[in-house]
């Protein structure tokens, strides 16, 4: 038995005892049951929002909880389950929105003091989606400060902490709704992911999350920090769920016009344990210095165990990674100072007392109202795009952009999925990257590549490190090529399960 | 003796034209005039978090149009880009422009110089943008209140090229494009309400000199008059400047019409760092082979072509056509009054009369003429069926053009048809005779004057009602 099966050592408990408490059922196994009359939607958030009252307290997961809205709407769903009007196939099941999302009537923060008491009148499209798909919203999740970070840590609402070890990070920014999967304090959730803010913490956390590709869900209501690059995507306990959301959420939207019109959204088609005959590369530059021994062993491990089931595995040079994240840097950057500045003080959200005059006023108020790591960003964008440095910086930027795509081009003419780690290491400990931005920009090394060149990708567990933590496998794909993933992602998956209960 | 220098001044316009769409140009929200504050609005105007921009294509197709009749290359592969900078009216604290590919340029319009000649003023380039919202201040609260109504109602701004090089010759270029827009249905450039705005860039140099002088932009003018008056009063304010040895600053000046001095707002100094760059929430412009077949399909006919038109189909003399032709609403007056009457000459008569008179009297202009071709049809044929004479055809045409009243309906009703009854008639004029022996003696004595007087005074008794022709008759047949 290899060392790759230990991370799901969990399961393999689940599965001795056979018997399985609706906590530990996924998202799909839960509206199953549901259908099926074994429970209740009901129920099912009852038995959350107790989990959530215990496991709160020390993890911090949430930064606006609805528990009346979650059950009056629970009842609701059930209703309309039981008279056939929803089927979808996650009806009934509760979920976490990361509060970058807008939702109608709830509290939606970006986890900033700017945005501390704003209240959207419209929900995001694809929280409309879910909606519409009879999921039951428990209430919205901890984030690095408009998704300004890598840990979780730069929230304004305090940190939130991994289940697998409270003293260390969820990795982020969708830090919140990764340790909420991860500890039980919902089935699934949404995350964004801009630079690898939904596989970085699924990895730290020992759960699935995926990035579509760019355009595949709305992004309609999603607050944005990069528009380039912004996704919202799944976090879930396993590939089948987070097949299931992904196909719930992905839409074409008309208020969005970097929407794709996509007739391939049947994800959960996908779920087949075969990948004989896949072709999986392995960019030798992402094994380079800086990757953890232990996380390059099991991602290696994890190749192999997919080469035993009929992939043939190749390692080549993917070039350019090293260019990655300083184009990312900028183009983010330079998107987010422009984002971020109809957060004014005028419109709604913080507003400064004692100011004198109105320039006085959007001064103070987005002093005090943005954090350290937000303000950070916001002068190095204002700077990429001045007068002067355009040419040198930004549009360098695009350019090195184009090339990375480029390069990526070419890797899938010869793969069908690229294969590597999700982050270097497993998660650190809390207060450890803050002290020195620029290595925690390095942990996004594996990651932002992928946006830049709005490619899909998923991270899911692929083992435990001797400190008990887990680590992530990250699987890229060609545009629109979700299913490859989710199919190569789900055999890795049952692999492991079998190895575990054999 | 020092010579006396003469100076040349060069003149570029900056001119905004509020786009004719229903709605604006990234949301559904309506773009008409008025309304309470901030009732025309959505999360997208407002610039609420989360929200996006998606391009109404009305207002790309009608950028397109203007350029197609401005002979500017259409740019087919365009972006919009965001100018950055912080203003409360602004709610997104960026105005989504063009600024490095914009959809048309290389244009120029055609205008005839003082001299009789002719010229072209350059269009530099045409680009889309979205319109601010308002600031109200409130002067009793000290503060200020802002109204989104406005905020994403669609612009094109037209730049051109230093071309003029006088008041007139700017005057020629705005009025020949506004009237090149109105035609189109793009716009109603209507410069008091602010659908157009010209801001006028200015410079003087000695003649004979390349070089450019430093120029200033003038900003806040709300007439034709206004525009002509700020030129004349910038060019001698930089000439003195010069004069004295003084340099001319670059800068942004408010002209104050009412005073009919400018003031600086701002110099180049203090602008501002607008770092443009593409914006990432809109897919860039393409425009097809198909898209731009289209729209050239759809424009309309000039003011060239239908005076040409006018000349072959209807007629009328050269001078009515030049009237006729100077407003589209005129035009489609003329075009669609005919269509019913068939009575060009009377029709011209009646707009080229009786409408200029109107309009001049209670200032309006000819896009806001609202009487209906069906009625004014009505009243001509009232008045060839001599139903009402020409006198009360004025009156009634006066209501008509300020409520569109149905003529037929609005002569019964208030008994202004012609009275045919010769018995009456005679009656009247019997008494008129009676009561007027001095007058009825001096025509008798050859004094011709004195029939138009016993001409009124039967009218009069007639309360108007009376054809003229009929009284002059039976009187000349009383009085012989």
């Amino acid at each position: 038995m290899g060392k790759w099966t230990d991370g799901v050592s969990r399961l393999k408990e689940r599965h001795r005892y056979g018997l399985m408490r609706i906590q530990d059922m996924t998202a799909v196994e839960l509206a199953v049951a549901i259908k099926e009359g074994k429970t209740t939607a009901v129920d099912a958030v009852r038995e959350t929002i107790a989990r959530i009252e215990e496991k709160e307290e020390l993890y911090h997961c949430y930064v606006t909880l609805d528990r009346e809205g979650a059950l009056e709407r629970a009842k609701d769903v059930q209703a309309k389950i039981e008279a056939g009007e929803i089927s979808a196939p996650l009806a009934g099941v509760p979920v976490a929105i990361k509060d970058n999302i807008c939702t109608k009537g709830m509290l939606t923060t970006c986890a900033s003091k700017i945005l501390g008491n704003f209240v959207p009148a419209y929900s995001a499209q694809a929280i409309c989606n879910l909606l519409r798909n009879g999921a039951i919203i428990l209430g919205k999740t901890n984030m690095d400060e408009f998704a300004m970070g890598s840990t979780t840590e730069t929230s304004a609402f305090g940190v939130t902490r991994n289940p697998w070890d409270p003293a260390r990070v969820p990795g982020g920014s969708s830090g919140g709704s990764a340790a909420a999967v991860a500890a039980g304090e919902c089935y699934y959730a949404l995350g964004s992911d801009t630079g690898g803010s939904i596989r970085q913490p699924a990895s730290f956390c020992g759960v699935v999350g995926m990035k579509p590709t760019y355009g595949t869900v709305s992004r309609y209501g999603l607050i944005a920090y990069g528009s380039s690059l912004d996704q919202i995507g799944p976090l879930t306990k396993d590939v089948a769920d987070c097949a299931a959301v992904l196909e719930s959420i992905a839409s074409y939207d008309t208020k969005d016009s970097t929407s794709m019109r996509r007739q391939d959204t049947d994800f959960t088609s996908a779920l087949i344990a075969d990948v004989k005959g896949l072709r999986i590369g392995i960019p030798d530059d992402y094994f380079k210095e800086g990757l953890d021994g232990e996380v390059k062993a099991a991602v290696l491990q994890a190749a192999k165990a997919l080469e035993e089931k009929g992939a043939i595995v190749e390692h080549f040079d993917l070039s350019l990674v090293e260019y990655a994240i300083p184009t990312y840097y900028t183009i983010a950057a330079a998107e987010a100072s422009s984002n971020l500045e109809r957060f004014d003080g005028i419109k709604y959200g913080y507003r400064a007392t004692d100011y004198k005059g109105l320039h006085h006023m959007y001064k103070k108020s987005r002093s005090e109202g943005f954090g350290e790591e937000v303000k950070r960003r916001i002068m190095l964008g204002s700077f990429v795009l001045s007068s002067g440095y355009y040419d040198a910086y930004y549009l360098k930027a695009l350019k090195v952009k184009a090339l990375i795509k480029k390069a990526f081009n070419d890797a899938f003419m010869k793969y069908d999925v690229i294969l590597g780690p999700t982050a270097p290491t497993t998660a650190p400990k809390l207060g450890e990257s803050l002290a020195d931005p620029l290595k925690m920009y390095l942990g996004d090394i594996y990651t932002i590549a992928v946006n830049l060149a709005g490619l899909p990708a998923i991270s899911v567990p692929c083992g435990i490190d001797k400190a008990g933590l887990p680590i992530g496998l990250q699987l890229i794909g060609d545009c629109f090529q979700e299913k490859k993933l989710l199919q190569t992602a789900y055999t890795y998956e049952k692999a492991c399960r079998e190895a575990a209960i054999i | 003796m020092a010579m006396i220098k003469e100076y040349e001044t060069v003149i570029g316009l900056e001119v905004h034209v509020e786009l004719a769409t229903k709605t604006k140009i990234f949301c559904g929200c309506s773009t008409a005039f008025g309304g309470a504050p901030n009732t025309h609005t959505c999360p997208v105007c407002t610039g609420m978090p989360g929200t996006l921009p998606v391009l109404n294509k009305q207002v790309l197709e009608y950028a397109i149009a203007v350029g197609l009749a401005t002979g500017c290359d259409i740019t087919r592969y365009g972006k919009f880009d965001r100018k950055n900078y912080f203003y409360p009216d602004n709610p997104q604290n960026y105005q989504i422009s063009q600024l490095y590919l914009p959809i048309c340029r290389n244009g120029g319009i055609e205008i005839e110089t003082q001299e009789g000649g002719r010229k072209t003023v350059g269009i530099h380039e045409i680009h889309m943008e979205e319109d601010a919202g308002k600031l109200i201040h409130d002067e009793w609260d000290e503060c200020s209140l802002v109204d989104y109504n406005r905020s994403g109602v669609p612009l094109i701004e037209i730049v051109s090229e230093p071309d003029m090089r006088d008041a007139k010759e700017v005057i020629a270029y705005l009025e020949k494009l506004r009237l090149l827009i109105q035609y189109l249905g793009a716009s109603d450039c209507k410069l008091q309400e602010g659908s157009m705005r010209a801001d006028v860039n200015l410079s003087v140099r000695e003649v004979g000199q390349k070089a450019f002088g430093t120029r200033t932009e003038m900003k806040n003018l709300n007439s034709f008059k206004a525009i002509t008056r700020a030129i004349e009063g910038e060019r001698e304010r930089q000439i003195d400047l010069i004069e004295a040895g003084e340099a001319i600053i670059q800068e942004t000046r408010r002209w104050d019409d009412a005073k009919g001095i400018s003031y600086a707002m701002r110099s180049k100094e203090d602008a501002q760092d607008y770092r443009y760059f593409p914006d990432p929430d809109l897919a860039p412009i393409v425009v097809s082979d198909e898209m731009l077949a289209k729209i050239r399909a759809k424009q309309p006919e000039f003011r060239t072509e239908k005076m040409a038109r006018y000349r072959e189909e209807y007629g009328i003399p050269d001078y009515d056509i030049d009237i006729i032709t100077s407003a589209k609403r005129m035009a489609d007056l003329f075009e669609e009054t005919v269509a019913i009457c068939h009575q060009p000459k009377k029709v011209s008569n009646w707009l080229m009369g009786e409408t200029m008179r109107l309009m001049k009297e209670k200032e309006i202009d000819a896009q806001d003429l609202h009487f209906s071709p069906q009625n004014l049809a009505k009243l001509i044929a009232l008045t060839d069926s001599k139903a009402i004479n020409g006198n009360v055809a004025k009156e009634v045409f006066e209501v008509m053009f300020d409520q569109d009243i149905e003529p037929e309906q609005y002569v019964e009703e208030h008994g202004l048809r012609t009275v045919n009854d010769a018995g009456a008639l005679k009656k009247a004029i019997e008494e008129v005779i009676a009561g007027n022996p001095q007058s009825v003696e001096d025509y008798k004595n050859g004094k011709e004057k004195a029939l138009g007087f016993l001409v009124g005074q039967t009218m009069k008794a007639m309360k108007g009602k009376a054809e003229p022709a009929m009284v002059n008759q039976i009187l000349k047949e009383f009085l012989s």
